[in-house]
């Protein structure tokens, strides 16, 4: 999508080539493009029209620098832009100064809230505070349990209030039980409701006031549309956000949202939910999502994590292999054991453009222990040519292993087709050189 | 139905009102369509969440009908413009019937929190009180309490339900089910599946071995498979539509979260592309706020003054 949205801009400013200054005219056909690009990603019609706007005034005139293409110019200055606009990374959410902090997570049915406040107290627990979650939500059926549920999972205790209690009842009860219990953070997860609700938007407002939440946070969906300026108006009039937790980002969602919601309310977005899994929480990067908006994928994000894992000398050593086709099932291994310090593997490889449809190369964590034990189990031989596994080297494997003869073969056939990947996909190394230099047409690196 | 009707109008009409009141807008200058009104015209069907393709086309529509001569007033444009999109509309208009098999089984998918397990609900409220027998199987296992949640709904809704453990191999809850249903001499089995995102692969990978345990048991099951749709997403929903098409087979849609400010106007572009007809519309978290879709009635909220 951002190669169309480049490729449309290169057509727009072809005759304008080398130096000059960024004419009204020209400018004006690429921020038509921009703007279908920015409503295409659901960012809000109003929040688009003003954003062209300043674009334009930054964009006419403006000199070409040496080293761009004009329409590179133009992307530089809508990417500066919408950066700004996110707002600054990694803002922090506010502590009390004397425990307990409490946290009220608000929003529309089906956001996400009870999965980010899990998230959420999950990650203060390993920050080595003692987090309470309390179930506020008596409307949706088992709301409740799926906190306690989650609860368990993460090791957090749950405040569950008596039938009849009111959602305010229990918030106020779970004070007193943090105290008690020396819990110095309350995540209160309220039930999901339509901004357009008085009643419940009442009953929100009436908790915000009793007990004075030191952070609102409005959990929303990254596929919301248009509507996001509406339902985050609302929310912030009756409750005034402290910040946003943007969930559902594992998906293909240009999130548009973001910027709408930043735009009318002024939070900032503080947390990103990646996936379904109490880990899958990330901080924000406005960088990242105004490149994310405009519909480059969320490729810097990729290049930092493979850049993270692997070294310079790593990267070259596999490229060499991959080229020479001496690839074996022991450097699959040792790949392997790497790809584990990536994190979830499924969120990484769904950031590189096209290998969402790459099914059978996604090996979940169980897999990955899976594999290790099987390439264990292989003779030094069978590991360095697996073309010598046969039939009954198979049998012997599974057992060796724990596995099934159909697990070594699903290995092996995998091991073939991502060698044939990578061949295809040039290497590690070159891959994210690839996307940060020659092929990238955006000046980020 | 009435009670439906009303609730879903009155959703509707928040963005009619403030749709109506803007085309009168760009209409009280002069009264004529120029380029500038088909562009603010544009923006409105933006708002509704149409879609930039597809109001580009409608648009494109209008303007070339202008281009010919034709003139159109505030009453023309209304028309034109309802024509147009009641005629889309109308393509996805076609209801669920589940009369022609026993059991019919239906199979109910769309990404996390969409409304799947409500939309569940209040189907097997309203086949109940067609005098059906339905059953549900509880085939989200993964998601925490989400069993339960089924179990509360099976309750309220005065149906049964057969279940496995969480964490439990979702097909093989489904296989019991579907044995369950025909033992039982069962009208409707409506299964539940955990939400997903599009983009999984091994979890899409999951919902056809699903379906096809279903279908290995019962030639053609699952009669429908049954996408949930959420109007208060923006154009990813057309993304969700193309991809659960693609790996499964869809063959109907159900749009919630219409009670909202949300207009849903997606579903015009995905009825559009897809050509899948939209057999319910949720209007509220109740058992009974569920509507069958009818287009003229979607349209008429739309556009029509009270
Ligand atoms: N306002 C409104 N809320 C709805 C509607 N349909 C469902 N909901 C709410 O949306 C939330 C999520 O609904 P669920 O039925 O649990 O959604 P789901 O798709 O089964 O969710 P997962 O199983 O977690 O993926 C609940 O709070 C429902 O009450 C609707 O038509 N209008
Ligand atoms: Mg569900």
């Amino acid at each position: 999508m951002f190669e169309s949205l480049t490729q449309r801009l290169e057509g727009i400013f072809k005759k304008l080539r080398g130096r000059g200054t960024l004419n009204e005219r020209d400018v004006g056909e690429a921020l038509r493009e921009i703007r279908v690009a920015l409503l295409e990603a659901d960012v809000n019609y109003t929040v688009v029209k003003s954003f062209v706007e300043k674009v334009r005034q930054r964009a006419v005139g403006a000199e070409v620098l040496a080293s761009l293409t004009p329409a590179q110019q133009v992307i530089k200055i809508v990417n500066e832009e919408l950066t700004r606009l996110m707002g600054a990374q990694g803002a922090e959410l506010q502590w009390a100064p004397s425990a307990p902090t409490i946290v009220m997570m608000c929003g529309l049915q089906g956001s996400g809230k009870t999965t980010s406040t899990a998230k959420l107290a999950a990650k203060f627990r390993q920050e080595g505070k003692r987090p309470l979650m309390v179930a506020a939500d008596i409307q949706r059926p088992a709301a409740i349990q799926q906190l306690q549920t989650l609860g368990k999972q993460i090791g957090v205790p749950v405040h569950v209030g008596g039938p009849g209690e009111s959602p305010l009842r229990i918030c106020q009860e779970a004070v007193r039980v943090a105290a008690a219990q020396h819990c110095d953070v309350l995540l209160l997860d309220t039930a999901g409701r339509l901004h357009v609700n008085t009643e419940l938007m009442e009953e929100l407002r009436e908790i915000k006031a009793r007990l004075q939440p030191h952070e609102v946070l409005l959990v929303v969906d990254a596929m919301t549309g248009q509507d996001a300026v509406n339902v985050a108006k609302a929310f912030h009039e009756a409750v005034q956000l402290d910040g946003v937790v943007l969930t559902k980002l594992d998906g293909d969602a240009r999130g548009g949202a973001a910027l709408s919601i930043r735009e009318v309310t002024g939070a900032p977005i503080k947390f990103i939910g990646t996936g379904e899994k109490v880990e899958a929480l990330e901080a924000f990067h406005p960088d990242r999502m105004a490149s994310r908006i405009l519909g480059m994928g969320d490729v810097l994000s990729l290049i930092d994590k493979v850049e993270a894992a692997y070294s310079q000398e790593q990267a070259l050593e596999l490229e060499r292999k991959l080229q020479e086709d001496s690839f074996t099932l022991e450097d699959f291994s040792a790949q392997i054991c790497q790809l584990k310090t990536m994190g979830p593997l499924e969120g990484l490889l769904d950031l590189i453009p096209g290998m969402k449809r790459l099914k059978d190369i996604q090996p979940d964590a169980k897999e990955l222990v899976k594999v290790e034990a099987m390439i264990s189990s292989m003779t030094m031989g069978e590991r360095h040519n697996h073309a010598l596994i046969n039939g009954s080297r198979r049998k012997r494997i599974a057992r060796g292993s724990g596995t099934t003869v159909q697990d070594v073969n699903r290995l092996l056939k995998q091991f073939a087709q991502m060698k044939k990947m990578m061949r295809s996909f040039g290497g590690v190394g070159k891959a994210s050189k690839k996307l940060r230099r020659g092929h990238l047409p955006l000046p980020l690196g | 139905m009435t009670g439906f009707f009303a609730k879903l109008k009155e959703g509707l009409g928040k963005t009619r009102a403030s749709l109506l009141g803007r085309m009168r807008h760009v209409l009280s200058r002069g009264g004529v369509i120029d380029a500038a009104s088909l562009e603010e015209l544009e923006e409105l069907l933006i708002a509704a969440d149409l879609g930039v393709h597809t109001v580009t086309r409608l648009i494109d529509g209008l303007r070339r009908r202008t281009e010919g001569g034709e003139r159109f007033d505030a009453a023309r444009l209304t028309a034109a413009m309802r024509e147009m999109i009641g005629e889309i509309l109308r393509a996805g208009e076609a209801p669920l019937e589940v009369d022609r098999e026993r059991p019919f089984v239906i199979m109910v998918i769309g990404v996390n929190g969409v409304g799947k397990t409500t939309t569940i609900a209040k189907l097997a409220a309203h086949y109940r009180g067609e005098g059906k027998k339905v059953l549900l199987a509880a085939g989200d296992t993964f998601r925490a309490a989400a069993i339960e949640q089924l179990e509360v709904w099976g309750t309220r809704a005065q149906v049964d339900l057969v279940k496995h453990q969480a964490g439990a191999d979702s097909s093989a809850v489904l296989f019991d089910a579907l044995q369950a249903a025909r033992a039982r001499g069962v009208d409707l089995l409506i299964a539940d599946t955990a939400g997903r995102l599009h983009t999984r692969v091994n979890l899409m990978e999951e919902l056809k071995k699903n379906k096809r345990v279903l279908r290995k048991q019962m030639e053609r099951a699952p009669h429908e498979v049954l996408l949930v749709l959420d109007a208060t997403n923006g154009q990813n929903a057309v993304q969700q539509a193309e991809q659960f098409s693609r790996e499964l087979g869809v063959t109907g849609l159900a749009l919630t979260k219409l009670d909202g400010t949300a207009k849903g106007g997606v579903i015009v572009n995905i009825i559009e592309r897809l050509r899948l007809p939209v057999r319910f519309v949720g209007v509220g978290e109740g058992l009974r706020d569920l509507q069958p879709f009818v287009a003229e009635e979607f349209l008429a909220a739309l556009f029509e003054e009270e």
